[in-house]
């Protein structure tokens, strides 16, 4: 899956949680309290209604808290508050018409103070509404998806960096370890031609370049346009355990075509750069220290995770 | 060829079956002339390791010939006779280099599933779950060995089967059990269980110098079994008053035995009836994977400041754990399923000298055809069966 940057904690949406968890908490506790507060008679039906608004806002508060990177759910406290606001704007009309509409709000009738307290919430919740609106809006804008799926992966493989490097390097190989791919050929000039098995049965290909290249260190590489599914991939070589064995970490990216909806579709279709990567790795890791990629009689094709929980019996194939 | 399969629960069939091929160049094929059921097969018997698949070849306990290499072994060539490691280990990971050989990096191309349950994946074993591999078992006519180069031990004595068969599996986990004892000249060393791994854990801590060793039972003739073959001396649970800690404290004027030893694992039985209630209803609705308690009393009765030594196989998690008397009373607590390949070379060397015949734990002998009725056998202990051992 794409992992988003998580937005840093913006303090403005974490505020929001704590106000309303705290107001349902308070709503959902001392219902009939609370509707006296905002000018409303306090009868089973309106503090049902109180506590059920309540516990909503609890709901929406500890979900903020829990991801204030998420600006749809200060989109639901904006549906909340027209609610609220819906519903004191029928509490307003009922102290003026002294009736009670739909049996639910009835509202006292002494001196118009209480109409009065309506209208302070009214005016309090509409504020309250309109900075909601505003930083769900500047949430919305800060959300990064446009679409890309990423992956990043490491691994420790027990060759030291040169033989880890030189075994990337020679790209024509990757296919060995990396199940999606079909073939890679090199055409000189830093520059390869690669074929990826694609969903659906069918093929992608595309023209790559070296972008950037540190020997034992790094590797970068990034599709040539015109792509039809633009990418590009980083792996990095770290030395560990003195020089005997070494960290490898993978990034890659990739845009399938038709954005967002694109991605959506492609995920459906099962596919998981983030799990591939990292059965990848484990396949390389195989190949570099042991020579083969590992089959059982369970996964005689060796390691692919999506075939985990659909694995043919433990008995030699015919 | 024949095989034994797994067909559910409670339920093994011997069924024909295709014969294993060479897939891979550090491939050999072994015709199987001895294989044995063991006490953690029972776990799969009974359905409590999670991921077996009707159909899948039980049987990790072989030896036989070599009928094909691939073109990657250097080391063996067709008609020697070796016995098979039950791990797999490709011998170039990390772990394989650190000679923790049950711990291969490589084996297991379904690793992700261990990794769920256990944080990271061990080696692959033969006939033993998905989970941990997917691979065929021995209990078979032939089995592909995979990494060949690495487990297979060559037998070139004039050594009979039975002799050197549980050099793959029960011999050196015994042995590892007493091993990480650290036992040092003077000390008593409790065991529980008196199956054939606890038989080889008594007979082993007296190898590595032990002063006493308590065997610890509620079958008779398994308790025989282990007074005949070593020094031990043994407690019956159940005829024993006042509890298995405080014997153990009598016997040794206060001081409790100076390592445990584990060789029971998660389906141990308990002498106090809600006890072991308790944890079987727990087991049933999947609440624990396991009934502790050979390992409670265990960690109860041993010394402060001494070793509990853990060979008995467990899966998952369990319940009422005595973690205060660990803490508060500095026990060590070591644990692992066995680095076979390790023991091969030193193990048949102190066969080879008499210092111990492991075919003692033997009490029968069935063709493989007969398979499923050993299984009932092992698990319902009938006719004082302790070890069956098949002949394809």
């Amino acid at each position: 899956m794409a992992r988003r940057k998580a937005a840093s904690k913006d303090p403005l949406s974490q505020a929001f949680g704590w106000l309303s968890t705290g107001v349902g908490t308070v709503q959902a506790l001392s219902p009939a309290r609370m509707c006296s507060a905002v000018g409303v008679r306090p009868t089973p039906g309106s503090t049902a209604l109180m506590r059920a608004v309540g516990m909503q806002e609890l709901a929406v508060g500890t979900g903020i808290l829990a991801q204030p990177q998420r600006a749809g759910l200060l989109w639901t406290r904006v549906a909340g508050d027209v609610a609220h606001l819906t519903l004191l704007g029928v509490a307003l009309q009922s102290a003026d018409r002294d009736r009670r509409i739909a049996g639910l709000i009835p509202v006292r009738r002494s001196d118009g103070s209480d109409r009065r307290r309506v209208a302070r919430t009214v005016a309090a919740v509409l504020g309250v509404t309109l900075l909601d609106l505003a930083a769900a809006v500047r949430l919305s804008r800060a959300d990064q998806d446009n679409g890309s799926l990423r992956a990043r992966s490491s691994l420790t493989v027990n060759r030291p960096a040169e033989e880890v490097y030189r075994q990337w390097r020679d790209l024509e190989k990757l296919p060995e370890f990396m199940a999606h791919l079909e073939s890679v050929r090199t055409t000189g000039n830093g520059r390869s031609h690669w074929v990826a098995r694609a969903p659906a049965g069918r093929t992608v290909e595309w023209d790559a370049e070296i972008v950037d290249e540190r020997p034992n260190e790094l590797i970068a590489w990034r599709s040539v346009d015109p792509a039809t599914v633009p990418n590009a991939g980083k792996v990095i070589f770290a030395p560990v355990r003195d020089g005997r064995a070494t960290e490898m970490t993978v990034e890659l990216e990739y845009h399938p075509p038709g954005g967002k909806v694109g991605k959506a579709v492609a995920t459906l279709l099962g596919e998981d750069p983030q799990q591939q990567l990292r059965d990848d790795l484990r396949r390389f890791k195989q190949v570099i220290e042991t020579g083969e990629v590992v089959r059982s009689d369970g996964s005689p094709d060796g390691t692919i995770t999506q075939r985990l929980l659909r694995q043919r019996p433990a008995q030699p194939p015919s | 060829m024949k095989a034994t399969c797994w067909m559910g629960s409670n339920h093994v069939e011997v069924q024909q079956v295709p014969d294993p091929k060479i897939l891979s160049p550090r491939d050999a094929i072994v015709k199987i002339t001895s294989t044995a059921i063991c006490g953690s097969d029972l776990h799969l018997y009974g359905h409590y390791v999670p991921t077996m698949r009707k159909g899948d070849i039980l049987g990790h306990e072989f030896m036989g010939e070599i009928v094909e290499v691939g073109s990657g072994v250097n080391n063996l060539q067709v008609g020697d006779r070796v016995v098979v490691p039950f791990p797999i280990a490709c011998g170039n990971c990390i772990a394989c280099e650190s000679e923790m050989y049950s711990l291969c990096e490589n084996s297991n191309p379904n690793a992700a599933l261990a990794e769920k349950l256990w944080g990271f994946s061990p080696a692959a074993i033969f006939g033993y779950s998905h989970m941990l591999g997917g691979y065929a078992g021995g209990q078979a006519e032939y089995a592909r060995v995979p990494f060949a180069d690495v487990g297979p031990i060559k037998i070139e004595d004039d050594l009979s089967d039975e002799q050197v068969l549980f050099l793959s599996d029960i011999l050196p986990t015994g042995y590892m059990g007493a091993e990480m004892c650290d036992i040092t000249p003077g000390d008593v060393i409790a065991v529980w269980g008196a199956g054939p791994v606890g038989q080889f854990a008594a007979a082993s801590a007296f190898l590595l110098g032990a002063e006493r060793v308590i065997v610890i039972d509620r079958f008779d003739e398994r308790l025989r079994m282990v007074r005949e073959n070593t020094r031990a001396e043994t407690l019956n649970y159940e005829d024993v008053d006042g509890g298995i800690p405080s014997t153990l404290k009598e016997m040794t004027a206060g001081r409790g035995p100076d390592a445990c030893i584990d060789a029971v694992g998660m389906e141990a039985h308990h002498a106090v009836l809600p006890l072991h209630a308790y944890d079987k209803a727990k087991q049933l609705t999947r609440l624990q994977t396991e009934r502790p308690h050979a390992l409670r009393e265990a960690i109860m009765s041993c010394r402060s400041g001494g070793t509990v030594s853990v060979v008995g196989v467990y899966g998952g998690l369990l319940d009422k754990f005595p973690m205060g008397a660990v803490v508060n009373r500095s026990l060590t607590i070591t644990a692992g399923q066995c680095h076979v390949h390790r023991y091969l070379r030193p193990l048949l060397e102190r066969i080879r000298n008499g210092e111990i015949d492991p075919s003692f734990v033997i009490t029968h002998r069935m063709a493989l055809d007969d398979a499923p009725q050993g299984y009932e056998m092992i698990k319902h202990k009938q006719d004082d069966c302790v070890k069956v051992v098949l002949r394809p």
